[in-house]
């Protein structure tokens, strides 16, 4: 089950059954769709590629500093997944949380503005790229320790079904953070109690540069839920539509049922661990990154698309021109912004 | 001598420790291929191999844990930590079993867990805090927060050599900024000694870390106003040199200390309940605390200007102190 280069990564996965296999190809899938929905899952992707590539214009230029992670290339897990939830239901994340954020909704200014450190970000500037939260929306976090908030999640799927709202809590994490002691807690008691939560594994395949199979004793990472009997599966994160159906399954078992469920998206991060990490030389080759490119969950739902003459590619340029003018916004909406005064150094340390 | 930053000196330190002794191995998360988020094991793979140079997963208290095993089998780890904020996944295993081991039952623990703290850098709640004292309130630890690269050479080399569990604080803040001239040859720089890094009359600023270097920025400053301030740099928290503390206080009789970490609980605090009991009677003020308030440590880079200490902040108190 060992993975060896990239391609056959895929392969191997592929023939020992994604959940998505079972699914008809993209194209039919997509020809089935409702196209506004389509439209959505598209622009939303779209939404996040275009803010992360000004994000990273504007981390060049020394306008946002810090550290940044930026979710080139795993757009599809954020928006398939995210679209299968309800309103009322929470969101958890590990710290490559831009594009969760804005698939969920939140306010592109508000984000980039946190980016930014202003005082019109989302956590006032305090917390920057790692800690973004609107709870308004269900979406708590923005964790930047890795697998810290796998536990939480647990926590808000025992509150709400302690307090019976048909709310399930879906949390986002890198493939590193099964190997930490609280991914392993957390399943434990989400199967023991039986919580309607989602666990949503983004395997890029690299811990920062530490390949997966250098770092976890099994693979695929989804047989871990094998030690708590949590039901589990993988999917290609490459695939918007296939995301959003095997999540759909797993938000239904949760609310109808109260089950736990972990799922494994397949998917690649194009840029490097954060903005001090070249996007290959170190750890992974050009030829590597080049590869998985050409499975680029845009590109890939944008030609299957054309395919069944559902999008042309005036379309697509409208699209995204659109998307352009939101990020270009909400990039002046940063700089403009004021930053915190001083005195709010010392607000909301504790709640009066 | 040669010209080395201070994250040069500490690669150096662990280096010429590689070599010397071969129970001498590091483990820790992406320090081998990737070299470490910093790069201060740069090389070291390639030089030392992968036996000696492991490559972890994301598991914090395994890695501690795991370095205290085989401390126990006298091997001497040198575990890092990718941020200083992290050693809280691994907290049981420093606190519980580390700390306790030799009180327990005997034995030696020949670890050390390093990494970079403090702030600086923007790197928001999570990534910038001082959090040396949750482990100089821990018996049975050594604390220790190297302020130049001499020290920062001679400080891990000391601490992997010591029989017991060392937390060794890097500031990130240092790691490329302080660059000075380090024997390329074998020294240490002993666990618990501080050092008086500026001599002075007036007022005696006890601090460490990277707050040593706006004290001597402050210290710059008044010397032209005419107020001789005496720096000493703590070099080790746990256990730390009460006679140099004592001695700095009793001669200029005035102290302030100052430090990056925040307020209560701080190491401030500490210091200034020893004074209050040993050198009461030479005291001709208040002892002063400036340090971090009692917040995070907030993201915003002019909100986390305004969170740290400064040599200007630093200045006025002294000068305010100067005229009680």
């Amino acid at each position: 089950m060992k993975s060896g280069s990239a391609t056959e990564h895929r392969g191997v996965t592929e023939a020992n059954g994604f959940e998505s296999d079972r699914l008809a190809p993209l194209e039919e899938r997509a020809r089935g769709a409702d196209p506004s929905l389509v439209k959505d899952l598209l622009e939303k992707m779209l939404l996040i590629r275009r803010f992360e590539e000004k994000a990273a214009e504007l981390y060049a230029l020394g306008k946002i500093g810090g550290f940044c992670h930026l979710y080139i290339g795993q757009e599809a897990v954020a928006v398939g997944a995210i679209s299968a939830l309800g309103p009322d239901d929470y969101i958890f994340c590990s710290y490559r949380e831009h594009g969760h954020a804005l698939a969920r909704g939140m306010d592109a200014g508000a984000v980039m503005a946190e980016l930014a450190g202003k005082a019109t970000g989302c956590s006032k500037g305090k917390g920057g790229s790692m800690h973004l939260f609107d709870t308004r929306i269900g979406f708590l976090g923005g964790h930047a320790i890795v697998g810290g908030h796998l536990p939480l999640a647990a926590g808000t799927a025992f509150a709400a079904k302690y307090q019976n709202q048909p709310r399930v809590t879906a949390c986002f994490f890198g493939d590193a953070a099964v190997n930490i002691g609280a991914f392993h807690e957390s399943f434990n008691l989400a199967q023991l109690w039986n919580l309607p939560v989602v666990y949503v594994c983004e395997n890029n395949e690299f811990g920062m540069g530490t390949p997966i199979e250098k770092a976890s004793s099994i693979d695929p990472l989804h047989e871990r839920a094998c030690g708590y009997g949590m039901a589990h599966t993988a999917v290609d994160g490459m695939d918007v539509l296939a995301v959003r159906e095997v999540v759909g399954e797993a938000v239904e078992r949760a609310r109808r049922h109260n089950l736990p469920t972990f799922i494994e998206a397949r998917t690649y991060r194009y840029m490097g661990h954060s903005m001090s990490d070249p996007a290959h030389g170190t750890y992974r080759t050009r030829a590597e990154l080049d590869e998985h490119r050409r499975h680029d969950p845009i590109k890939r739902l944008t030609s299957a698309l054309e395919s069944i003459g559902a999008l042309t590619p005036e379309a697509f340029e409208e699209s995204d021109a659109q998307v352009r003018q939101v990020v270009e916004q909400a990039a002046a909406f940063a700089e403009e912004s004021p930053d915190p005064a001083s005195d709010d150094l010392h607000s909301d340390v504790y709640r009066d | 001598m040669p010209i080395l930053t201070y994250l040069d000196a500490i690669r150096q330190g662990i280096w010429e420790e590689m070599e010397r002794d071969p129970a001498v191995f590091l483990l820790g998360e992406d320090i081998g291929v990737y070299g470490g988020a910093f790069k201060v094991t740069a090389g070291m793979l390639e030089k030392f191999g992968a036996e000696r140079v492991i490559d972890t997963p994301i598991s914090e208290s395994a890695i501690v844990g795991a370095a205290v095993g085989a401390a126990l089998m006298g091997m001497r780890p040198v575990a890092e930590m990718q941020f200083m904020d992290f050693i809280a996944c691994g907290f049981d295993q420093i606190a519980n079993m580390a700390a306790k081991m030799r009180y327990r039952w005997g034995p030696a623990v020949p670890l050390v867990i390093r990494g970079p703290a403090g702030a600086g850098v923007h790197g928001g709640p999570f990534h910038s805090q001082s959090n040396e004292m949750w482990f100089v309130h821990t018996p049975g630890l050594k604390v220790t927060a190297p302020a130049t690269a001499y020290d920062a050479k001679g400080l891990i080399k000391a601490s992997i050599r010591d029989d017991n569990p060392v937390i060794f604080f890097e500031h990130k803040f240092l790691y490329r900024r302080i660059k000075e001239e380090v024997p390329a040859d074998d020294y240490i720089v002993p666990l618990g000694k501080a050092r008086v890094a500026r001599e002075g009359d007036d007022i005696a600023v006890i601090t460490y870390g990277a707050m040593v270097w706006t004290a001597l920025e402050a210290a710059e400053t008044l010397v032209k106003e005419g107020i001789s301030l005496e720096v000493v740099d703590l070099r080790t928290l746990l256990p730390y040199d009460e006679d140099t503390v004592l001695t700095s206080a009793r001669k200029c009789s005035k102290v302030i200390l100052l430090h990056e970490d925040t307020r209560t609980g701080g190491m401030a605090g500490e210091l200034a309940a020893l004074i209050a009991e040993k050198a009461f009677e030479d005291l001709d003020g208040p002892v002063v605390r400036i340090t971090s308030p009692d917040t995070p440590v907030p993201f915003s880079p002019p909100l986390e200007e305004f969170f740290l200490p400064n040599a200007k902040r630093l200045a006025d108190a002294a000068r305010k102190l100067a005229a009680y």
